[in-house]
């Protein structure tokens, strides 16, 4: 696989077509604007959180393949998560996208997030893969800081 | 409309011109023979800066390695090459662009210090409360920004010029916008996101009927278009070196000297004062008063040798040069399934804004940096034109001395494999 291939890698290219949780959610608990100044993606995070739980999650964005893909992805790893769970898979996902390129990552262990090894090639376009997860991480701050 | 542009300069016949050698012209510049993830760059991200000749590069070394010294107060004597140099180059730019004086012409970092300048000394000391400052949707934000400033500062007003579908400035509607308090005009020439030419002649005609002085934003035309300051009777010109095959950091501000004259300095320090003392300094005469602390010596030298550069191949040749590119490119992208070009104004410069219906810029980018194609995506620093358009980023392809139709060819081949991964 050449590195374009690995970065724009099918599962890349159906989530950036047919974006799984697209859409406002209007009853949400948590909600945040990510925005990446540099190239003008923009997105919305949407959170519906029961009991630590997140129950539901959606965003709307206009973003390249990548952003659009991550943020989709995203979403359909945390429903059902607890609010902890999703920060640790923040954590994961942070450190495969900015992981030196010459140390190898297990993908095995990745599961749905290893398509995002390949960004790694890429420097430019880590934000771009992060935007959202950097927007739900707001979103989940936010509601935390109204609560004190 | 009889226009001040490229057209005028690509109907004429270079009979003092050498025919076009670009094997000899892309000789000139060392990067080019750089390879990009193994294959041969091919550079198309001219607007955002150009390469340098190895004239240019060579010339710089040279005050480095030769004659490097501080300016206008050693008498040694490499202090007094690199002081003629410098002045040299001031001369060399005066003539480039037909200032009738020297001292209208001042050394500064870059168009976006140019236009601060103005802004700082000129917009502090003379516009107040009320007053209006025309500016048009199509401006970089480095002619946006520091009047908002202002703006902040004096609760000025700022009114903007709208532009149609094709990118091409409204001119009635610019017309409609100037009343008594119209204090200060300040467009671009060509547009770095779109590419438009506008008609600055006539916007400098229609604002000196009211008395208002003009300030034209020439980084992207200043190397496209022979531009001559007194013909055009702007009162401000403004250009960066580095988006002219000079160094970075290195920038002009031309004033009409009337203008220079009344206007305070906008900084202090050492090389713009005649005398200093606790109670009273006087600051020294045009155009060091706006000169101050020790300037980029070096890229002021090498500006020189880019527009000797220019001059040499003759920017009438270089302007139909990218004419061809711009024309050959613009036809082939519009054959393209799902690819839309930004911009269709009347008269355009060689660049190419576009956007794909299944691909992002940024997508586009990355796939094109692969075949060793470097353009530019983004809002390209002209947010008000992608709202214009309602879209959030282009593509952008934009072509310079050095391009050739074979480079344009790898571009739209690169362009149909990113149509095909995306579809």
């Amino acid at each position: 696989m050449n590195e374009i291939q690995e970065l724009y890698q099918q599962v890349i290219l159906d989530h950036n077509k047919n974006p799984r949780n697209f859409g406002e959610l209007p009853q949400h608990s948590h909600y945040a604007e990510g925005h990446n100044p540099l190239c003008g993606d923009h997105i919305d995070v949407y959170l519906d959180i029961e009991n630590d739980i997140i129950k539901d999650l959606r965003f709307v964005g206009a973003g390249c393949a990548i952003s659009k893909a991550s943020a989709s992805i995203m979403t359909t790893l945390l429903k059902g998560k607890n609010v902890a769970e999703a920060r640790e898979l923040f954590h994961e996902f942070h450190k495969i996208v900015t992981t030196d390129i010459q140390q190898n990552i297990d993908e095995l262990d990745l599961g749905k997030l290893a398509v995002f090894c390949g960004v790694r090639e890429f420097p430019a376009r880590v934000k771009c893969a992060s935007l959202a997860w950097h927007t739900l991480i707001q979103a989940l701050d936010n509601a935390q800081n109204s609560k004190n | 409309m009889n226009e001040y542009t490229l057209d005028q300069y690509n109907e004429c016949v270079e009979t003092d011109c050498d025919p076009y050698n670009i094997k000899g012209i892309r000789e000139d510049f060392p990067i080019l023979k750089t390879l990009v993830h193994g294959k041969p760059l091919v550079y198309l991200d001219n607007a955002a800066t150009t390469h340098k000749p190895r004239q240019v590069i060579n010339a710089v070394n040279a005050f480095y390695a030769e004659y490097n010294s501080n300016i206008h107060r050693g008498v040694h004597k490499l202090s007094q090459i690199a002081t003629d140099k410098y002045e040299d180059a001031r001369r060399t730019v005066k003539s480039f662009i037909n200032a009738k004086h020297l001292e209208e012409i001042i050394f500064t970092s870059g168009t976006t210090d140019s236009i601060n300048l103005v802004v700082s000394s000129y917009g502090r000391k003379f516009l107040k409360e009320g007053d209006n400052v025309i500016i048009s949707t199509m401006e970089h934000h480095s002619n946006i920004v520091p009047w908002q400033m202002l703006r902040e500062e004096k609760n000025i007003e700022l009114r903007v010029i709208p532009i149609d579908e094709n990118g091409d400035l409204i001119f009635d509607e610019f017309v409609k916008l100037i009343d008594e308090n119209t204090k200060f005009v300040s467009v671009t020439h060509i547009s770095n996101a779109l590419g438009t030419v506008n008609p600055i002649k006539h916007i400098i005609e229609k604002a000196h009927e009211s008395n208002i002085p003009v300030l034209i934003d020439g980084a992207q035309s200043v190397h496209h278009t022979k531009i001559d300051v007194q013909y055009l009777d702007c009162d401000f010109f403004v250009f960066s070196g580095h988006k002219i095959y000079g160094p970075t950091g290195i920038g002009i501000l031309y004033g009409k000297k009337e203008f220079l004259e009344k206007m305070p300095p906008h900084k202090g320090g050492g090389d713009m004062i005649l005398s200093v003392r606790f109670d009273r300094t006087i600051y020294n005469d045009l155009p060091y008063k706006f000169e101050a602390g020790t300037p980029n010596i070096a890229g002021a030298i090498g500006l020189a040798e880019a527009i000797k550069y220019i001059d040499d191949i003759c920017i009438k040749v270089i302007a139909r040069h990218e004419n061809e590119l711009l024309n050959y490119a613009t036809n082939l992208i519009n054959e393209l399934d799902g690819v839309r070009i930004i911009g269709n104004a009347r008269n355009k410069s060689s660049v190419i804004s576009f956007v794909m219906d299944n691909a992002h810029p940024h997508d586009i980018g990355t796939m094109l940096d692969i075949d060793g194609v470097a353009i530019r995506t983004g809002h390209h620093c002209a947010e008000p034109v992608m709202r214009r358009y309602k879209i959030p980023a282009t593509a952008r392809a934009s072509f310079g001395l050095y391009n050739t139709k074979e480079e344009i060819d790898v571009l739209i081949n690169s362009i149909i494999k990113v149509n095909k991964m995306f579809s």
